[in-house]
């Protein structure tokens, strides 16, 4: 075609169907039909063109400016959990895109829908080592579910529909979208956007296969002592009310993840504890005592399985798994039950022949009472001095009910958290499970809220924790996300403490940490609190924090040596679980 | 399970970065890629990689797992030796002088098959294609005859039971999608397994 042609076509295709965008509008307008409201994001050099757009879009999308991009992508991540959507973060190109880095691992490896996008530098200017050039393409390809580079506006609108697509279908993850300062500055004719919902590489869930249902179900029939163990992929399939069929019809006894939290409430009658390292005892010694173990949407971390070549070996393993490469990975399995749950727990279900349990779950409440004579009842209604973590979080369901969404940071708060709060409803427990990141917390609690405006928000984090990310609280002071921060202060690095303690003859080595005035720094940012370190003063503490219109941080002062039992140490099976 | 050699074929989109995403995959594992691929396939725009590594095959077919969830990986196939039609080719670089003056060299070359592709007054460069053992033999043997330059390319191969990726493609397009096996070694002895 000579260039005559093109100029004499081409103005006439484009009054007809295109009108002209910049690639920075482009994006805007991808994230408003993909149905996004919140953007957690902080701007810099690369990424002015699309802030520069975003003061257009002002009305129908909120940006919530945070103080550091971590923060951004932890909030993204909280929204993400607590609303079931995707959850998107914006940032500038180098030091501003590589402080992402640890919030997309988080939600890697957590399987979280996030969307970031990322400024970069001009199209001319990439391998020039320019001013905040960095290849954040390869160094996010390990912790990202996909990335991609765009240096073309034309591409931005079938990109982003990609991204959110590969987001939140199939197991979710982090989808990087690193796009020039030239492409989001280049003008080009835009043809509306649509949605996809098909890449012919990437099948994000399998059709299910008969044969596996019914394998599963004849198994599940035969046992004598069947057991389900869950973990989030009940949540990311929306399928609570699924999973709760299936266990009820079937009268098994059902043990969470850490991550699976909150998709059963708590004190449904067969749900009997936590799994894992800091989980229930009954669970954990239950698993070398069951005949069929059902493995519901979670990947047999370490953290759950103990040593593997003692974990469950006397069972057959069916497990039902949104990703073929989590089966067979840690644990062997029976029968792969691979798809989603939400379709293949019904057809389960629909199989089940009804079985009468009770007896085998009566085994699991007779070891819980071991457990509560032995830790929990101490835990909670302790009758030392200093209160317990324990005691604070019993307090905190007496008073929200168990109806506030409850976030951690990372360490022994987290465990104690984990163990005893209760979760009357799904998308309600908010943590770093699988890379365990200190930080996360506090920015991760601003999104959960964000993300379920209407309920509590409380934030549970450790004085460690919370000075790793401590200047989200200026996020809060600004755009007013009333999160309820509760610090659990030993004035230690409890958790290594008590590795220490337990493994390293005492020798504590950097686990003394000293935290400034809490609630000054609270104050500081205009925020309310309040600090406590006796008994009397917690149940009023507590109902203020909650009945406060608005942030509050609450500093409560607990035992300094206090330990999380009981516990699975590191290279020991399950069975093998310390009490004390 | 014992190491061996196995050889990874892979089907991808043909899109920027993809060498660097599946080595990724090997390399936070510590597992060594002894030679790499990457070529266009028998289906248009779509790439063929050819990984050939040495480990155990419960290693290699979780490896196969992971590099499939790649958002642009359409397949992963993992094959033995004896399932493969496979050849590496190797060039070698000779003083002309050794090969006109000393006839063993000559027939050397002949009898691994190599054939001339330069000839210059200075160094003659030879071409041949074949297994590892035989290259390698070869190579020991130009070692004595004062080799300049060798270099072997990577392992390509085809696999013996493999019908081709165009009907498996159709597969993965929106029209006719197909369902998938997960492998597992319980369900393939089917009747063993399921009684209690």
């Amino acid at each position: 075609m000579s260039t005559l042609e093109k100029t004499e076509t081409k103005p006439q295709e484009e009054t007809a169907t295109t009108t002209q965008l910049s690639g920075s509008q482009a994006v805007l307008e991808a994230l408003i039909h993909e149905g996004v409201d919140t953007i957690f994001g902080y701007p810099g050099g690369a990424i002015m063109p699309i802030y520069d757009a975003l003061y257009d879009y002002n009305e129908k999308l909120t940006h919530i400016l945070v103080r550091h991009e971590q923060g951004g992508i932890h909030a993204a991540q909280g929204y993400a959990r607590t609303s079931g959507r995707v959850g998107v973060a914006f940032a500038t190109s180098g030091p501003g895109a590589t402080n992402l880095v640890t919030g997309l691992a988080d939600a890697m490896i957590d399987s979280n829908p996030i969307v970031c996008i990322t400024g970069q530098v001009f199209a001319s200017l990439l391998g020039t080592d320019a001013f905040q050039e960095t290849d954040i393409i390869n160094i996010t390809t390990p912790v990202t579910k996909w990335n991609y580079q765009v240096t073309d506006a034309t591409e931005i609108p079938s990109v982003l529909a990609k991204a959110f697509y590969i987001a939140q279908t199939g197991r979710p993850g982090p989808v990087l979208i690193d796009i020039t300062k030239s492409a989001q500055l280049q003008l080009f004719g835009y043809e509306g956007y649509s949605k996809c919902d098909h890449i012919r590489s990437y099948r994000p869930k399998p059709i299910v296969r008969k044969e596996y249902i019914e394998q599963a179900a004849a198994l599940i029939n035969e046992a004598k002592k069947p057991f389900v163990i869950f973990g989030q992929g009940v949540i990311l399939g929306q399928a609570e009310q699924d999973f709760k069929n299936f266990i009820e019809k079937g009268g098994f006894p059902a043990a969470t993840t850490v991550m699976g939290l909150s998709a059963l409430e708590t004190s449904h009658p067969q749900h009997v504890g936590m799994l894992g390292m800091h989980g229930n005892y009954a669970p954990n010694v239950m698993t070398n005592e069951c005949d069929v173990l059902i493995a519901v949407g979670m990947r047999f971390d370490d953290r759950v399985t103990g040593r593997l070549d003692k974990y469950a070996k006397q069972a057959k393993v069916i497990h039902l798994d949104i990703d073929p490469a989590e089966i067979d990975k840690n644990v062997k399995t029976t029968v792969p039950v691979w798809g989603d749950c939400k379709e293949t727990l019904p057809l389960l279900t629909g199989l089940l022949q009804p079985r009468d349990h009770r007896a085998w779950l009566a085994q699991f409440r007779e070891l819980e009472k071991e457990e509560i004579k032995e830790v929990i009842h101490n835990e909670l209604n302790p009758t030392t001095e200093v209160m317990t973590m324990g005691e604070v979080i019993r307090v905190l369901n007496e008073v929200s009910g168990g109806d506030a969404i409850i976030v951690t940071d990372v360490g022994q708060h987290q465990m104690v958290a984990c163990r005893y709060a209760q979760f009357n409803s799904s998308k309600s427990n908010v943590t770093s499970g699988g890379l365990g990141t200190m930080g996360f917390g506090l920015p991760a609690a601003i999104g959960a809220w964000y993300g379920a405006p209407h309920r509590d928000v409380v934030a549970i984090i450790g004085d460690g924790g919370i000075q790793m990310t401590i200047q989200e609280l200026g996020t809060i002071m600004q755009f007013g996300a009333k999160v309820k921060i509760l610090i659990l202060n030993n004035e230690f690095l409890g958790m290594v403490r008590q590795w220490q303690q337990l493994f390293h003859d005492k020798r504590y080595s950097f686990v003394n940490i000293t935290s400034p005035d809490f609630v000054a720094v609270a104050k500081g940012y205009y925020i309310d609190g309040n600090k406590i370190s006796e008994r009397k003063d917690l149940y009023n503490a507590v109902k203020t924090m909650l009945d406060h219109d608005g942030a509050y941080l609450l500093e409560v002062m607990v035992g300094k040596e206090n330990n999380v039992f009981p516990m699975v140490a590191q290279g020991t099976s399950v069975s093998e679980i310390r009490l004390k | 399970m014992e190491k061996q050699e196995y050889t990874i074929t892979l089907y991808t989109e043909n899109s920027i970065g993809m060498i660097g995403r599946i080595s990724g995959i090997f390399s936070r594992r510590k597992i060594n890629i002894e030679s790499l691929n990457t070529s266009p396939s028998e289906v248009e725009n779509i790439h063929r990689f050819t990984i050939l590594i040495t480990e155990s095959e419960e290693v290699v077919r979780k490896l196969c797992r992971q590099i499939e969830k790649q958002v642009e990986v359409l397949k992963a196939y993992y094959n033995t030796d004896e399932e493969l039609i496979w050849q590496e080719q190797a060039l070698y670089k000779v003083p002309t002088d050794v090969i006109a003056e000393k006839a063993p060299v000559e027939r050397l070359l002949r009898e691994y098959g190599a054939s001339a592709v330069v000839i210059r007054n200075d160094y003659t460069v030879f071409e041949t294609a074949g297994h590892r053992e035989e290259i390698d033999k070869l190579t020991a043997e130009l070692t004595k005859y004062r080799l300049i330059e060798f270099v072997r390319g990577a392992r390509i191969a085809i696999i013996k039971d493999s019908a081709g990726f165009h009907s498996k493609l159709k597969q993965f397009e929106r029209e006719e999608p197909a369902p998938e096996m997960v492998e597992n070694e319980f369900l393939d002895q089917g009747d063993k397994v399921f009684t209690m």
